[in-house]
């Protein structure tokens, strides 16, 4: 399942990273490689095997459905490039 | 009296609590022995004032009789990973370049509770994605070992990574201890490449919260440190439940110096045939062999295991670790926080910021993640790979059938100069190829420096064992330790 350059760029804009058009063949070639050691999984019988979901047996603790912050709207801006009047901003999306 | 900065953590502690000195002089030694290594690239940001005011405030506990514990009062480096309220934690990226959160994560919070005093923010391989501390935005961490003979002679070496600043910090005595994560061999890796202990508890036992998250049902906190002892006396601090991780297991947190008892007799040790490999220097199977015979007349009895899947751990790592990866960074996009690089439009601007904030080996990795959980591929690679998972997940668990713990070697070969590997992504990946399967596991792990290689470097034996046996792990570590002998310096 080899990638080519169409593929790769499919992925980058999935994955909302710019990759210039000169770059997609050396990538392609890059990402191939690695997927082409990892295909040596198809060695492993895996029928009827459960994938693993947790790293550890527990049961998913539930929580009490309440607010217990809030008012942090200076703190959650704090790191925010571009805050205007206690909102992020981003470009316009809407002419 | 030998340098303050000589001190184990355990020594310091003593010499604290006998008012030999103050936490104030510790710190202002450790201070002073940062400002003369900096050529090290070890911290990233250092925090002098605060380290100093958390000294203070220590003594002042100290002198009211209200010392908070063996912690009390030690210097440590905290890896870059960790959010540290208001102060610079950037997961080693120029996307969180300047990123100062407004909140502190759980374990670290654990550890100034304890008492300890941070000296400042060490360097990483970008988001943790690394064995070589080479991916960081902030540029290499060198390793305060060099080589006396052979390729990488006369050259800067690696530390190892992801957490290759703590490593490197610990190793050049300008942090007492450090926290590090690890995901895949992040913590144990560096420990080894750099002569000092590195351990990462079995995943659940510490909180992630706070940790910028890499691979999220991989990721572990743990200590770096010279001896065993000081490693869990570490953890006892960084472990605990925390209801704000999901993850968190809540069990107790035992007294894990306790189980330092010394006595391994009757301790079933395995010894796993598959963890052989082709290709393994000699002197990496003459140190195997050497702590097995060392543990062996300590008393613990040796078995031959098979854990037939080690093989596949790493390729199947290199499917969920990226999955996930690319889920967790999806959160960077230029609006929230960190960098914002302005495009044409909403998208361009994500797609820019990106580009830009993200280094080739993070972006690499991105995009095989995205490609793994894409429509059409799911099944193949990411599901195939979890199904794998619990494969090598069983094969520990039937190994458990026959002994109590499994020692390997932590790494298949010393630290290397730095530009090595650069362009080979799998040479690097091969790195962890003893460490990734425990991680896969979940497994609680623990790498001791065990000896030197020909050419004069660091090497540490590996020990594995079941979820939640941290303490016959640092039972059977400490005895190997002590087996060791290792008293090497850089």
């Amino acid at each position: 399942m080899a990638l080519d350059t169409d593929t790769v760029r499919r992925i980058a804009r999935l994955a909302r990273i710019h990759v210039d058009d000169a770059d997609l063949a050396p990538l392609a070639d890059e990402l191939n490689n690695i997927l082409g050691w990892i295909e040596q999984l198809e060695e492993v019988d895996t029928d009827g095997v459960e994938p693993m979901t947790s790293a550890v047996e527990m049961v998913q603790r539930l929580r009490a459905d309440a607010v217990n912050d809030g008012d942090l709207q200076e703190a959650v801006l704090s790191n925010a490039p571009e805050p205007n009047d206690g909102f992020y901003t981003v470009p316009k999306v809407v002419e | 009296m030998a340098a303050l900065t000589d001190l184990t953590i355990a020594e310091a502690g003593a010499g604290l609590a006998s008012g030999e000195f103050t936490a104030r002089e510790l710190t202002d030694a450790y201070l002073s022995a940062m400002e003369g290594a900096r050529d090290l690239n070890a911290y990233i940001a250092e925090t002098p004032e605060q380290a100093r005011s958390m000294a203070d405030a220590s003594d002042a506990r100290r002198a009211k009789g209200a010392a908070a514990g063996p912690l009390d009062g030690i210097p440590l480096a905290i890896k870059d990973l960790f959010c540290t309220e208001g102060v610079l934690s950037s997961a080693g990226s120029h996307i969180l370049e300047g990123f100062a959160p407004p909140y502190e994560s759980t374990v670290t919070q654990q550890l100034w509770d304890a008492g300890a005093v941070m000296l400042g923010k060490v360097n990483m391989d970008e988001f943790a994605m690394g064995s070589a501390n080479v991916t960081s935005h902030y540029g290499p961490t060198l390793n305060p070992w060099k080589a006396a003979s052979g390729d990488a002679a006369g050259r800067d070496l690696v530390p190892g990574g992801s957490s290759g600043g703590s490593a490197s910090a610990v190793a050049a005595r300008i942090a007492a201890g450090a926290t590090g994560t690890d995901t895949g061999g992040s913590i144990r890796q560096p420990g080894a490449f750099c002569g000092i202990v590195g351990m990462k508890p079995t995943y659940g036992r510490c909180s992630r919260w706070g940790i910028i998250a890499f691979a999220s049902s991989l990721d572990q906190a743990g200590p770096l440190t010279h001896t065993v002892q000081d490693a869990a006396l570490m953890l006892g601090a960084m472990a605990g439940f925390d209801p704000k991780d999901s993850t968190s297991v809540d069990l107790p947190v035992p007294d894990y110096t306790a189980a330092m008892t010394g006595d391994i007799r009757g301790l079933r040790v395995g010894v796993p045939a598959e963890y052989r490999m082709d290709g393994t220097p000699a002197e990496i199977e003459t140190l195997w062999q050497t702590g097995i015979d060392r543990l062996r007349d300590a008393g613990a009895e040796i078995v031959d295991i098979s854990l037939p899947h080690t093989k596949y751990a790493l390729p199947a790592y290199y499917i969920v670790a990226p999955a996930e990866a690319s889920s967790n960074l999806a959160r960077y996009d230029g609006v929230r926080y960190g960098l914002r690089v302005e495009g044409e439009n909403l998208i361009d601007t994500y797609e820019r910021t990106r580009a830009e904030g993200f280094g080739d080996e993070v972006q690499r990795r991105v995009m095989i993640g995205t490609y793994v959980l894409s429509a059409g591929y799911y099944d193949a690679y990411y599901l195939k790979a979890q199904r794998v998972r619990t494969r090598i997940a069983d094969d520990f668990r039937a190994a458990w059938d026959s002994c109590d713990v499994i020692l390997t070697p932590t790494t298949p070969s010393a630290a290397f100069a730095i530009g090595e590997k650069m362009d080979d992504p799998i040479a690097m990946y091969l790195n962890d190829i003893f460490t990734v399967p425990a991680s896969m596991a979940g497994l609680p792990a623990i790498s001791v420096p065990a000896g030197l290689s020909g050419d004069g470097l660091p090497l540490g034996l590996h020990l594995i064992a079941p979820a939640f046996g941290e303490e016959t792990l640092f039972r059977a570590a400490g005895v190997l330790e002590d087996a060791d002998g290792f008293d090497a310096r850089p």
